[in-house]
């Protein structure tokens, strides 16, 4: 099963929409509980990185049987310096995107932690592909 | 505890009426988004001084019944909207974090 979800710059106000209906195929095909929370909260995190810090960029989930694939590509910034961007605490995010609650340096390491694997490709002023693999045995 | 239970007891403003009868296994309290992401339970009421609709996508998300907003915060309409969506029940108080927390653990801690 293939799904694409489109990310708008900014648009904070439909942040989570992917999540959610990822989360609703997941529950309807009776994937496990812990699995889907897994799922949702690594997608989420994706999701609002590209929102908060990239121009733009889809979202492209696979399942089958075994494992739940998740690609978020951005055209954007790119990071700098993943080595810095994954330690927790660490963030660029602006001062609005901090007022809303995020920008605490969480996203990556909690996507980190949720995923089975976790593969980031950048390129500065070309932008971030992130792919997380969650396994569902 | 259910969530109607708390309100009562908290004497909390209800502005969106859902999961009244689910029983709340206990409180998260954050104004960090990835931090309720990361570590809040489903089941658990989440404290928050937060009022923009990314609020209850993440309680959707995370199967949180209700939100509790302190010092009378008022939600943001599209908060608001996408809670009676997604049925995630409202709750304002007029304490601060610290009260609203010291209460409700003292009730389900």
């Amino acid at each position: 099963m293939h799904y694409t979800f489109e990310i708008e710059r900014g648009n904070f106000a439909d942040a989570g929409q992917a999540s959610s209906s990822v989360k609703r195929t997941l529950k309807q095909l009776g994937v496990a509980p812990p699995n889907i929370k897994r799922t949702v909260v690594a997608l989420f995190e994706a999701e609002i990185n590209a929102i908060a810090h990239a121009y733009g960029g889809t979202i492209d989930v696979d399942i089958d049987d075994g494992k739940i694939v998740m690609v978020v590509a951005d055209q954007g910034p790119g990071i700098p310096n993943l080595d810095l961007a994954m330690q927790e605490g660490w963030s660029t995010a602006s001062p609005q995107v901090r007022e809303m609650g995020y920008g605490a340096g969480m996203g990556l390491p909690n996507i980190k932690k949720n995923t089975d694997e976790l593969k980031i490709e950048t390129e500065v002023g070309v932008g971030t592909t992130v792919t997380m693999t969650v396994y569902l045995a | 505890m259910t969530v109607k239970e708390i309100i009562e007891k908290l004497d909390l403003q209800c502005l969106n009426e859902a999961n009244l009868d689910v029983e709340v296994s206990g409180a998260y309290a954050s104004d960090l988004l990835s931090d309720v992401m990361g570590n809040a339970r489903s089941g658990q009421v989440w404290v928050t001084m937060q009022t923009h609709k990314n609020v209850t996508a993440i309680a959707s998300l995370k199967d949180i019944p209700a939100v509790i907003l302190v010092r009378g915060g008022q939600p943001d309409d599209d908060m608001l909207e996408h809670a009676k969506d997604e049925d995630i029940c409202i709750l304002v108080s007029k304490d601060a974090t610290y009260q609203v927390c010291g209460k409700l653990y003292a009730l389900i801690g």
